[in-house]
């Protein structure tokens, strides 16, 4: 898998960074059962099921900051991963810092992405956005 | 480790492997030349020849070594192709890539190709078959059994079927095969087939990587596709990799039947047991399907995912998630059988063999059970 190859971290051949790996395996801030949707001020949804990534982050927002981040993602161990840790790149942040965010500040803080799965970390600065836009959209 | 992706490849066995170290080091003399070593490597090949024109129930001189399924594939379609400047072709839409990118480059040389459609069940119907065929057709390629969703395809009557064309239309359709899944568990006699080109490979039938071979019927014409010493009566030329070709013949001497009913149980229970978890779907159909072969979809767990929490688990399997792949797109071969593309995301493909035992088996559902249940917690998707 040329294309999948990424200079990283690794020594073990494995095409992710160990970043990455860490959130993969134990990821962040993922929406649990418990957690209520309705408890949440804004939602962002971005990707579809046939293309084989779909991100969904609820935000909980006080004094124009984001208080908390939680995340859903169907998708593979980048998607995953890049959801992960933004959201723990976006809690604190003001609004205008958040939507600032870029997928390349996703990809660094993951330590790199494999060429093929560049796509996945823009998912997730994009799902951010939509839902500051769907917060601002409702005030 | 439980390895349970046998269909990608099989470890060598120790006798396979003992049967091959001879030709490395010591029986190492190029068959060609003349002095007594020489022949004593030239003995072996032909011997090991011999043994696979046994299996095949074909001649010796039917049966041509090459460096794989891939290449034998290859072998049967252009060498086929180079006899005409144009033409039609038939083959499938879930061939393997190595039948299906080389029927690609021939359609970009000028040729015609039909690739049949199969049934949501996974098999090639002979009479669709027969509908494609036309008096410009040259070659048709259909798999003996499907690498993803191990279904068994109707060799034998397709192969009848075109025999039939041949005869009442006076045309030369070659009817190709490649068998290298079905190898293991099924019948290979070509005779019974009725196939005039068929593929095998060593290594998924617990012999070597690059090793394969391809039965040409007598009388079949095939142009070489590889140019040299004109070795292998002048069809593949270079010097004949003996330890490979040693080992493929001894690891089809130790195909054992016995193995299939002791596989066939163990996947049923696997696939009884792994439908229990709720939204999730058996690919290709239960019946006719090779004994080794498991494919579901667990409906919101993306297979890359799936693969790399139960790599950690210790469980090898693999998926058809376009993320596994070198393209975006899902699996071809479920989205061929009409599966939808959120689903073919979502497949995992489990294949056994002959070391895996019932616990193994139980161990690997408890934690694809946990794996699943741990993924759709996370999914975007997955709604209870």
């Amino acid at each position: 898998m040329k294309n999948n190859k990424l200079q990283n971290d690794r020594t073990d051949g494995w095409i992710y960074s160990k970043v990455v790996e860490d959130h993969f395996f134990n990821p962040r801030n993922v929406l649990l059962d418990d957690d209520r949707e309705s408890e949440f001020d804004a939602v962002g949804v971005i990707g579809s099921p046939a293309c084989g990534d779909v991100m969904k982050v609820w935000l909980k927002i006080k004094n124009d900051k984001i208080t908390d981040f939680k995340w859903k993602t169907f998708g593979c161990a980048s998607a995953i991963a890049s959801t992960s840790i933004l959201s723990e790149m976006a809690i604190g942040k003001t609004l205008d810092q958040a939507n600032a965010l870029s997928a390349k500040d996703i990809i660094d803080a993951l330590g790199g992405l494999p060429p093929k799965k560049i796509h996945c970390s823009i998912m997730g600065d994009r799902a951010l956005r939509l839902a500051i836009e769907d917060y601002r959209g409702k005030k | 480790m439980i390895y349970l992706d046998h269909a990608s490849t099989t470890p060598v066995d120790p006798q396979v492997l003992k049967a091959m170290l001879p030709y490395f080091s010591n029986a190492f003399a190029n068959p060609s030349s003349l002095y007594r070593d020489a022949l004593k490597t030239r003995a072996a090949i032909e011997g090991a020849r011999e043994k696979i024109a046994k299996f095949f129930g074909c001649n010796s001189n039917e049966v041509i070594f090459t460096s794989g399924g891939t290449e034998s594939d290859n072998m049967a379609i252009f060498g086929v192709a180079k006899n005409h400047r144009k033409g039609h072709i038939i083959t499938s839409q879930f061939e393997h890539p190595a039948v299906l990118n080389a029927c690609r480059e021939l359609e970009s040389m000028g040729f015609r190709v039909t690739y049949l459609k199969p049934t949501r069940d996974g098999f090639i119907r002979s009479q669709d078959v027969i509908s494609a065929l036309t008096r410009n057709t040259i070659l048709v390629s259909i798999m003996y059994a499907n690498n993803e969703i191990g279904t068994i395809q109707p060799i034998s009557e397709i192969g009848k079927a075109i025999k039939t064309f041949n005869k009442n239309n006076g045309t030369a359709v070659v009817f190709h095969s490649d068998a290298c899944q079905a190898t293991g568990y099924l019948d290979m006699n070509v005779t019974k087939l009725n196939v005039d080109l068929l593929t095998i490979n060593g290594s998924k039938i617990y012999g070597p990587k690059g090793a394969g071979a391809l039965f040409i019927k007598a009388g079949i014409k095939l142009k070489p596709i590889i140019f040299g010493g004109g070795q292998e009566r002048s069809l593949r030329s270079g010097t004949e990799n003996t330890p490979a070709i040693i080992g493929l013949a001894k690891a089809v001497d130790l195909i054992d039947r016995k193995s299939v009913k002791k596989e066939t149980e163990l996947r049923d229970f696997m696939i009884d047991e792994l439908l229990k978890i709720e939204k999730s779907e058996l690919n290709g159909s239960r019946n006719n399907r090779l004994p080794n072969n498991v494919n579901i979809s667990f409906d919101g767990a993306e297979g890359e995912s799936a693969v790399l929490y139960l790599d950690r688990e210790g469980i090898a399997c693999s998926t058809g998630s376009a993320c596994s792949s070198k393209s975006l797109e899902p699996s071809h071969v479920l989205l061929s059988i009409g599966q939808t593309k959120e689903r073919a995301h979502c497949s995992l493909r489990f294949t056994l063999g002959r070391k895996n035992t019932k616990m193994e088996i139980q161990k690997a559902v408890s934690k694809i059970e946990s794996v699943i249940k741990n993924i759709r917690q996370m999914s975007a998707i997955y709604e209870k």
